[in-house]
């Protein structure tokens, strides 16, 4: 295909195809290098949060192979029950982590507020759909959060719509409604984090902004 | 000027935060991480299922109510008899009593989407029930002297029993002293009887329909009794206990949730009776707040005046930050 | 297959929680341990090297 009709193609196709390849160029999409200030641990807690929200998933999966009531009567349901648990557990934990880390970053800077309004968004999210988890345990735990909740829901008017003693309403949002959301999210997010970069370090109090060095002729190799 | 702020148009500074990155890089090898993270938080998930597993208390049944506690079982139909339990004086979405809502201020949002959830205390939860009885012939009796006498009877009947039995030791029906409660005496005894069995936990929840996933009814019922109430503060479930944040056994909860108990344990919340809507309107604004900080002056500056950024970065600033002459 | 019996968790976490009180406060065991050991981690992610060849 010529060059011309690459650019200038017809179609909606044509249209998405341009728009992608100008905001997400494939070596921007997937790089084999960052700049040299991303050499911290603390860079570790968004892909561990994302790592974890997959084994959710997984594990929840796994929980719909044999229905809500499976983990109360099978050993084995048990088991991938506790996984399910602590993945959460590891995903609200490693997102928390991730969430401070780019507070003391400021990681807003640079037009990336986008970035960070999905990422609070998304823990909010997340909070939900870890409440609907523990609404349709089906055990002691969920009737007492379901008729605690209710009150603060039904406070102001959300619970005339949303009802967490409705156990069938509840389980649909948190395998369907509340996954999508999320997922939803952290891909946005994180195309916005290939799109803008990873925020440059903030100046030192006796700088206006962090003078990049120049650069060597060659990449700093790790 | 060191800001945090975007650059104004009237300033047109560069936003060197912006543009792409020319300084040096260093190869980084972002699908063998995600690879690496996606098998350590596997690996760690099982280690910690195997570990700790997961609790799982079992869940009270109005059967298990019914025969472990009786007196309060009772007790609580007679409320829901004579009008005076949570559910029935509850307001929007469960009953038509606007004055029931609770308040942020002039506001009461619980009344805007009005009642969705139709509960009739005396029909669902004790008349209905009983009418799905294969009857005997004191219960067919009471239940037409019931159903046959007008509200005011009926509500003069279950507010004198319910008064009764409150008097009572121990809540005892057997203890109740002499009055005239009409039927109401048997028909409770009849609930009971029906609960203890296991059938009114079927009957509340089939609703007259086969298949149903819908819990409202039983739920309420048994959260307007005190014994659910109870088995949930001896795991330190309760509202005042932090209880949001907290799973039963030695198990951690949802520690996320620290922030929105916190504000029920304190004043004006911990002893207002809009505490629900209050605590909700402030976590509202406080998750607006935080979903927004790169707007809000003064809390966007926090990491430039808490400088974790220093330790973060302090390679970056030691190896190639070099101040220009 | 019955795998029930072969899955038996190491620490026993099922008896009555243990809770610390704080004035106004009052936090799990289980709890503050997560809490505490996030804190840790965040710090340890600070201030551990992360690996790479120093620049001359």
């Amino acid at each position: 295909m010529s060059a011309e009709v690459e650019e200038h193609g017809p179609g909606w196709t044509a249209w998405v195809r341009r728009r992608a390849l100008r905001s997400f160029p494939p070596d921007q999409l997937l790089p084999d290098s960052q700049p040299v200030y991303v050499a911290s641990w603390t860079y570790v807690f968004g892909v561990a949060t994302v790592s974890a929200f997959l084994v959710v998933l997984g594990t929840g999966g796994i929980l719909t192979l044999r229905g809500p009531a499976w983990w109360h009567a099978s050993g084995f349901g048990h088991f991938i029950n506790s996984t399910h648990l602590w993945s959460v557990e590891l995903f609200m934990g490693f997102m928390v982590i991730h969430l401070w880390g780019k507070f003391f970053m400021a990681a807003w800077r640079g037009k990336r507020a986008m970035t960070w309004i999905t990422g609070a968004v998304s823990f909010l999210a997340s909070v939900g759909a870890a409440f609907t988890g523990y609404l349709t345990q089906q055990n002691l735990a969920s009737q007492w959060i379901a008729t605690q909740a209710k009150d603060g829901l039904n406070s102001v008017g959300i619970g005339a719509y949303f009802n967490v003693l409705d156990f069938g309403q509840m389980l649909m949002w948190h395998i369907v409604l509340l996954p999508l959301a999320i997922g939803l999210l952290i891909v946005v997010h994180v195309l916005l984090v290939r799109r803008h970069g990873v925020v440059p370090p903030l100046p030192l109090p006796d700088e206006k902004t962090p003078a990049p060095a120049a650069a060597t002729s060659e990449a700093v190799q790790s | 000027m060191t800001s945090l702020a975007r650059p104004t148009s009237s300033h047109r500074a560069l936003d060197r935060d912006f543009e792409p990155w020319s300084g040096p890089k260093r190869p980084y090898d972002l699908v063998k991480e995600f690879t690496v993270a996606l098998v350590v938080v596997t690996l760690l998930t099982v280690l910690l299922a195997a570990l700790f597993s997961s609790p799982d208390e079992k869940a009270v049944t109005l059967g298990g109510w019914a025969n472990a506690a009786p007196n309060d079982f009772v007790a609580t139909a007679a409320t829901e008899l004579d009008g005076t339990s949570g559910s029935a004086t509850y307001g929007a979405p469960y009953t038509h009593d606007k004055s029931a809502a609770q308040k942020i201020g002039p506001l009461a949002p619980q009344n805007w989407l009005g009642v969705t959830t139709p509960i009739d205390s005396v029909q669902d939860f004790v008349v209905r029930p009983l009418q799905g009885v294969p009857s005997t012939p004191d219960l067919t009796n009471a239940l037409k002297v019931w159903t046959g006498a007008s509200a005011d009877q009926q509500q003069k009947w279950a507010a004198a029993y319910d008064d009764a039995l409150a008097k009572a030791a121990d809540n005892d029906p057997a203890q109740v002293a002499a009055g005239d409660y009409g039927p109401v005496p048997v028909m409770l005894n009849h609930l009971l009887t029906l609960a203890q069995s296991g059938g009114l936990d079927g009957a509340l929840l089939a609703q007259g329909r086969f298949y149903q996933t819908d819990y409202t009814k039983p739920l309420l019922f048994i959260a307007d009794g005190t014994y659910l109430e109870g088995l949930a503060r001896d795991q330190h479930l309760g509202g005042d206990q932090w209880g949001m944040m907290n799973e039963t056994g030695n198990y951690p909860g949802q520690a996320w949730l620290w922030l929105y108990t916190f504000w029920y344990q304190v004043k004006p919340f911990s002893t207002s009776g809009n505490a629900d809507a209050l605590v909700w309107g402030v976590m509202a604004l406080l998750s607006a707040i935080f979903v927004f900080i790169p707007f809000i002056p003064g809390l966007r500056s926090v990491p430039k005046f808490i400088p974790v950024y220093r330790l973060i970065w302090r390679r970056y600033y030691r190896e190639f930050d070099k101040p220009t002459a | 297959m019955q795998l029930g019996a072969q899955f038996v968790q190491a620490v026993n976490l099922n008896h009555p929680g243990r809770y610390v009180h704080w004035g106004v406060i009052q936090i799990s065991v289980a709890n503050l341990v997560v809490i505490a050991v996030m804190i840790a981690i965040f710090v340890l992610a600070i201030l551990l090297p992360f690996p790479g060849r120093r620049r001359k």
